[in-house]
């Protein structure tokens, strides 16, 4: 490794932060503009073109503000809090591959900031270690809207992250790796269907692990519908109701930056990550820059369904959200681990013609079913009955509740722009 | 790929400037954070030193090019175990700085007593192989070799490395270990359903617990729920 190499290895990490400093500034201006839209209101359209300035100028004045020291604090770690948050997020995007390989003189430069063998885990060892921001700037505040918002989302970041790692160890079960840049080359591949061709993004064959994946995905963001940590009609302003100024600053950076960083674990595992047709341009410059297009257009496609979900869903109730959580994200992903690594060894095992070891896995499995099935069984019959008592004035109240809105509301509401 | 710091010593075998200085600053940090676990008042406190003396341990597991021991010790114990230890001091509020007394009597003297016989027992075990000039390395067989077999075990991956041992050699206590882990779980579970009964009532959770049969996987379980309630 000499000075070139680091040279370069330097360039490509101050690449790849300010890809993802600048697309989170982007990202906070397209979400209030998309979201207005929804809400048939206008966003910020005064401060350069569509309002995109308006960002920057938001950030300026967080910088600015004056930074308020709340009484009960426990002053390190409430200090600590905010940073450990961005840290955290900034360093969750290096193992992403964000744009193509190419080739000058005899190295080989990839937009990648780190390649290591394990790979997405270390995207499962950030997302486990960004709990501590919120969790430490909930207790440190020493303010009860604060804790409260703090506890939720330690039950929930660990609730979902189950959800997340067996969405993750699907997809290492069918690609036979950990690591992020051959996850991506298993999928750059082209299947012949006939006569079109279809690129072999994982989403195809695992679909369920996509959608587990994609659900535990927003509640590790704590996007709504799973904002619950800070739910603002419940808890003021829930984790981060004490800080502000450049410490507020940081929360919000990292929040947004989950988005983003989310965004593109999903594009990277299911959706051949910077792949796709590169028109002879393989290993220079402009192909790897096409790569990184490619990459962009997979992950603000993305960002626009977290958007999406914000502008379309209410928030969770909280039994609910460890209900869908730990009964059903749970056990669908163990199953479904369990079948993709059935499959593989399977088709392993058919390869080579061997018989005995197949017959063995499929009565290992069909056993497996029948140990498993009576315990989901037992739920099924007990739940519409359990449901009955406490639920069932809820749809009523709703319905009732949306009558006397509808009553209540003009027919079109019409915004005056 | 291999470590960055076999990139800093290309034999990857005797310690480069390097990698002794990142073993320095490990040490240093494990053993001060592991001291202020003991020493400092505030639970919290001493919970979050015990997470930087994770980190401290993982950095030690990425110098010897264990990564994927690393990156594991990092979600397990600092992302998952400590965040639950975090999450009951939070609900308890056991913030403040409390002087406990001991609950069981003779607690300290048994608890330094069986420390140091924990250390006694840890240093032997590391350092035994180095005592007798002849077993330095047993692997290698040679006097005075050092153990080299590094490149070998890595050859196919760190992760398919231990993968493979996890699921061959030592297949059997790996799941006894895991069935341990299981039936303590399962255990906790039953003893803090029986003494919470009475005195949960009033919180919001347990209203569910009415309406709701509570989801346990296992049969005795349940069974053993069903009793408590009237």
């Amino acid at each position: 490794m000499d000075a070139i190499d680091i040279l370069i290895t330097v360039a490509v990490v101050i690449a790849g932060f300010a890809v993802w400093l600048l697309s989170t500034a982007v990202f906070i201006w397209g979400e209030r503009r998309i979201v207005a839209k929804m809400q048939s209101r206008i966003g910020p359209n005064r401060l350069g073109p569509f309002g995109m300035l308006q960002t920057v100028a938001d950030g300026a004045k967080l910088f600015f503000k004056e930074d308020i020291r709340p009484v009960g604090i426990d002053p390190v770690v409430y200090f600590a809090a905010p940073a450990v948050s961005a840290i955290v997020a900034l360093l969750t995007i290096a193992v992403i591959p964000f744009g193509g390989t190419f080739t000058v003189g005899e190295r080989e430069i990839a937009l990648q900031i780190w390649d290591p063998e394990i790979g997405m885990l270390w995207i499962l060892a950030m997302s486990s270690v960004a709990v501590y921001g919120i969790t430490l700037g909930g207790w440190s505040s020493g303010s009860k809207y604060s804790l409260l918002g703090g506890v939720r989302s330690t039950a929930q970041m660990i609730s979902y992250e189950l959800a997340l790692g067996l969405g993750l160890a699907a997809v290492f079960v069918w690609n036979g790796t950990l690591q992020s840049s051959e996850i991506v080359a298993a999928q750059s591949r082209l299947l012949d269907l006939g006569p079109i061709s279809v690129p072999a993004w994982n989403i195809v064959p695992q679909l369920p692990a996509f959608v587990l994946f994609f659900i535990a995905a927003v509640a590790e963001a704590e996007r709504p519908p799973f904002d619950l940590p800070e739910g603002e009609g419940e808890l003021v302003g829930g984790f981060n109701t004490e800080y502000s100024g450049a410490k507020f600053a940081m929360f919000f950076l990292a929040e947004f930056m989950a988005v983003i960083t989310m965004s593109a674990i999903t594009v990277t595992l299911f959706l051949g990550g910077p792949s796709g047709p590169l028109f002879g341009l393989d290993g220079t410059f402009a192909g790897a820059l096409l790569g990184f297009v490619y990459f962009a257009i997979k992950v603000f496609a993305f960002m626009f369904v977290f958007v999406w979900l914000r502008g379309t869903l209410p928030r969770l109730k909280y039994n609910r959200l460890m209900d869908l959580g730990w009964k059903v994200l749970l056990p669908v992903g163990l199953v479904w681990v369990l079948a993709t690594a059935a499959i593989v060894v399977a088709q392993d095992a058919l390869a080579r013609t061997d018989l005995l070891r197949t017959v063995f896995l499929v009565a290992a499995v069909l056993i497996a079913i029948v140990l498993v099935l009576p315990l989901f069984d037992r739920r099924r019959p007990a739940e519409p009955a359990a449901d009955e008592p406490g639920d069932a004035p809820k749809p009523d109240t709703m319905t009732d509740l949306r009558r006397v809105v509808d009553e209540r509301t003009p027919d079109r509401v019409t915004v005056e722009s | 790929m291999t470590g960055v710091l076999a990139q800093a010593s290309p034999d990857g075998v005797v310690g480069s400037s390097a990698e002794f200085w990142m073993f320095c600053l490990a040490a240093v940090l494990a053993l001060g954070t592991g001291f202020s676990v003991v020493v400092l008042r505030n639970a919290v406190h001493a919970a979050l030193m015990l997470v930087i003396n994770f980190f401290a341990i993982a950095l030690l597991y990425a110098l010897l090019e264990a990564q994927f021991l690393a990156v594991v010790q990092i979600i397990v114990y600092a992302g998952a175990i400590m965040v639950l230890f975090l999450f009951v001091l939070m609900l308890l509020g056991i913030d403040s700085e409390t002087r406990f007394s001991d609950r069981v009597r003779g607690q300290r003297t048994a608890a330094v007593l069986l420390g140091l016989a924990l250390l006694f027992v840890l240093v032997g075990a590391a350092a035994g192989p180095f005592l007798d000039a002849d077993a330095i390395c047993p692997v290698q067989g040679g006097a005075g070799d050092l153990c080299v077999g590094l490149e070998a075990a890595n050859a196919d991956g760190n992760v398919a490395g231990v993968g493979r041992l996890l699921y061959t050699t030592y297949m059997w206590p790996f799941e006894v270990t895991s069935a341990l882990l299981v039936i303590a779980a399962l255990g906790a579970m039953v003893l803090g359903k029986r003494r919470g009964d009475e005195d949960v009532t009033d919180l919001p959770v347990a209203q569910d617990d009415e309406t709701e049969p509570a989801p346990e996987p296992a049969g005795e379980l349940v069974a053993a729920g069903e009793e408590e309630q009237p």
